[in-house]
């Protein structure tokens, strides 16, 4: 979440544009594919790098330290060396980079869509399959020193998530979904009732309702002077999400993009609404949602569950100051839907992926200590420090996990309600979770999701007019920052990172003009040589 | 022939001079002054002209950098920029800014910004703000390039809920490399520090001393007045105090 860390950079077209460097890859350096190792050669030691990211998070930095100190207990000969990040990106960047040098982390909490990318260098990432089934080493394995969950064991659907192609290219560690942090007060206060599902339309209805200002411009609602009454933090899961219950489309799962579509157009019209009388803004634009949400300037505050413990006027982990919360009732409910009774939300959340070495010992090294990931230990004690689930049912149904749960409320810290409330939220709607499917270019396409929502709100608190032009030019834009190569039918795409070269640039032509100049000379001389040297000979005779 | 080499020597030396000698008050046509652009609505284009003070990353193209002129300073948010070009904006080197005028968290800057250098250069002496802490009237200094001297180490506590120093990231969740975050204390009130890891990172001297601070030391800063919900200088410099 936040604490005290500016937004950051988007680094993916970054690291798309370092693409080229994975497929340089491919060749004499390319690794061998891993094979499991017949025994863990437990007389050698290894050195395994384990890149991580935490929220920020002094309690996640624990759970992480102490999984390492456990697993380095039962397994003496393996030193794990922690390396923290506060964003994924920054993470999905420094892999790329690493890729080309063969200087990857051995084991590395990423994102499905990054390993896609990933796996355009040769033997990069290692498959799982064939370690998850290990009579030995594999899940619930008879040599692994640690009651490890068995394949059956891990949530199936969370699981699916790690399928790239027909493969298993991770293993989920934890997952979370969005939610909808409500001021349950400031709602009533409107003379609103707060229903259980919330809808686009209800969100969008109060919101403009809290826009009510008196002559002095002070909002009447809150009695401040800034109100933004709807705040999304992630806006490319906001139009991933919204796309998914409309049943419009976003992308198939060999990689033709959808995204560019006349329900795309028809939201981002709703979303210029709103922006234009400001009752709608972004973390980009504006700041984190639970800022505003705990100084009483936010109604509906749309941020992850894992984000839980920055909500509300009890929350134990706050960026502002105490004087400036606003006492208020949360209530934690699903992000707005379009049909109540189908509700749709996206599980998002951190995979583990392995990276391949020369030495297939380290592999397995590296595997032992993921596969410790999955233990009941290190996924109630992660899950617990924010709104996160386990992912194994295993975890799930532990006296202590259970114990959890039924504690809600009971302190403003490990059991503040609001976490659990948004743990609860994911563990009764898993079946209603969905991911997008995952292919080279998943990133970027996800990354320009979001991009459309943000483009649009500036430009309309800009003043610049959203019509249908402004939309055809943004298309055509977004599609092109991102490497996006827009088709000619029905807004679809594909993501490519390979783009048209076009013409040859000047340079160039004059290089291969003096090329080819220099081969004309060089043929004409020898072809001189060759004619004086037969008429010598000619004359000789 | 020396007389006349001698006048030569001195007139390229005043010409040299009047060339160097910019004045860095003075703005280009259609260039807003500081007060034009303080007195600017938010979401509105702004054009300035101003100094490099600090570069505090580059990535995709993008640049943020610290700004100023005589007036006041300028957040420069992810600038559209090309890493050519952003090892051209040394301190002190002179650019014109497009963009528009944001506010993220307290923190005014500018965004979407496109750049182009021109001829001129004005480093900015640290202003010092110790006795506008705690005032209002401080924000009126965000983004310039400040000092703060006699500031006492006050103690932080560390993940384990110990008296530190410093922590790396707000809370102690960090490690090497991260954010350092530090509380000073000045006639009895105690505001947070950072050095911001971006800006200046694990190799600068700044992150090294840091490192070494013991509660009680007393020390003079330098650095950027950065916002976040409040005052949260980017502190580039810590020394022993005079």
């Amino acid at each position: 979440m936040s604490g005290l860390k500016r937004r950051l950079a988007p680094v993916l077209l970054l690291a798309a544009l370092l693409l080229p460097m994975l497929a340089s890859c491919h060749g004499a350096r390319a690794l061998e594919a891993f094979e499991i190792p017949e025994t863990f050669d437990t007389s050698r030691t290894y050195e395994i790098t384990f890149w991580a990211k935490n929220d920020t998070n002094k309690h996640q930095t624990r759970v992480y330290e102490q999984a390492i100190a456990e697993f380095e207990a039962l397994y003496p000969n393996v030193t794990v060396h922690l390396r923290l990040y506060m964003d994924y990106g920054r993470i999905y960047n420094d892999v790329i980079t690493n890729i080309a040098t063969q200087t990857t982390p051995n084991v590395c909490i990423t994102y499905p869509d990054h390993i896609a990318t990933y796996k355009t260098g040769t033997n990069v990432v290692v498959p799982l399959d064939g370690l998850f089934d290990d009579e030995k080493y594999g899940l619930g394995g008879s040599e692994v020193r640690f009651a490890s969950p068995t394949r059956s064991e891990i949530v199936p659907q969370f699981l699916d998530e790690c399928v790239i192609g027909e493969e298993h290219w991770a293993i989920p560690f934890m997952r979370s979904t969005e939610a909808c942090y409500v001021n349950k007060t400031y709602v009533e206060a409107l003379g609103y009732t707060l229903p259980d599902v919330l809808t686009w339309d209800f969100v969008w209805e109060v919101s403009e309702a809290a826009m009510a200002q008196d002559e002095e411009g002070t909002f009447l609602v809150n009695g401040q002077k800034v109100m933004i009454p709807f705040i999304y933090k992630s806006t490319d899961n906001m139009m991933i999400q919204r796309l998914r219950q409309s049943g419009s489309g976003y992308s198939t799962a060999d990689g033709e993009i959808l995204l560019f579509g006349d329900d795309t157009k028809e939201f981002l019209y709703t979303v210029a609404e709103h922006a234009a009388t400001r009752s709608f803004s972004t973390f980009k634009i504006s700041s984190y949602p639970g800022n505003f949400l705990n100084a009483g300037q936010c109604l509906f505050a749309v941020d992850s569950t894992a984000g839980a413990s920055w909500m509300g006027s009890d929350a134990p982990l706050t960026d502002i100051s105490p004087e400036n919360i606003v006492p208020f009732e949360t209530a934690v409910r699903m992000i707005p839907q379009l049909d109540p009774e189908h509700p749709q939300m996206i599980s998002q959340g951190p995979s583990v992926c392995i990276f391949n070495k020369r030495d297939p010992q380290t592999v397995l090294a590296s595997w032992l200590f993921a596969q410790y990931l999955l233990t009941d230990a290190v996924q109630i004690a992660y899950a617990e420090t924010e709104g996160y689930v386990p992912v194994t049912t295993r975890a799930r149904e532990t006296e202590e996990y259970k114990d959890y749960l039924a504690r809600a409320g009971e302190d403003d810290t490990d059991h503040y309600a609001v976490k659990i409330l948004a743990s609860e939220l994911l563990l009764a709607h898993t079946a209603d979770t969905f991911v997008t499917p995952v292919f080279n270019g998943s990133a970027s396409l996800r990354d320009a999701a979001g991009q459309l929502i943000e483009k649009v709100t500036n430009s309309v608190r800009r003043r610049e007019t959203v019509d249908d032009a402004y939309m055809e030019k943004l298309f055509t834009d977004v599609a092109a920052l991102y490497r996006l190569r827009v088709g000619n039918q029905g807004g679809s795409a594909t993501a490519s990172e390979k783009e048209e070269l076009g013409p040859l640039p000047v340079p160039a032509v004059v290089l291969l003009s003096v090329l080819g100049v220099t081969w004309i000379v060089i043929a004409s001389y020898a072809a001189r040589e060759f004619v004086k040297k037969r008429r010598k000979s000619a004359s000789v005779s | 022939m020396k007389k006349a080499l001698a006048v030569v020597f001195v007139l390229v030396l005043a010409l040299a001079l009047a060339a160097c000698g910019n004045d860095a008050n003075k703005k280009s046509e259609g260039v807003m002054t500081y007060a034009e652009y303080d007195a600017a609505a938010l979401d509105t284009q702004v054009t300035i002209e101003a100094y490099v003070q600090a570069k505090q990353s580059w990535w995709d193209d993008k640049a943020t950098v610290y700004a100023q002129d005589p007036d006041g300073a300028y957040f420069l948010y992810n600038m559209k920029c090309s890493e050519a070009d952003y090892a051209k904006l040394t301190p002190g080197t002179k650019i014109k800014v497009t963009g528009y005028k944001s506010e993220w968290s307290g923190e005014v800057e500018i965004i979407d910004a496109t750049f182009e250098i021109e001829s001129g250069t004005w480093k900015a002496a640290a202003k010092d703000v110790t006795s506008l802490l705690g005032k209002e009237e401080l924000v009126k200094s965000q983004n310039q390039f400040v000092c703060f001297k006699g500031m006492t180490v006050a103690a932080s506590k560390d993940a384990d809920g110990n008296d530190a120093a410093f922590l790396y990231n707000w809370d102690g969740s960090g490690q090497e490399g991260n954010d350092l975050y530090f509380n000073v204390t000045l006639n009895g009130e105690t505001y947070t520090f950072t050095v911001e890891s971006y800006l200046c990172d694990s190799s600068t001297d700044v992150y090294k001393a840091v490192k070494e601070l013991k509660i009680g030391d007393v020390i003079d800063l330098e650095g950027f007045l950065y916002w976040y919900n409040g005052v949260n200088p980017h502190i580039t410099s810590v020394k022993a105090a005079k």
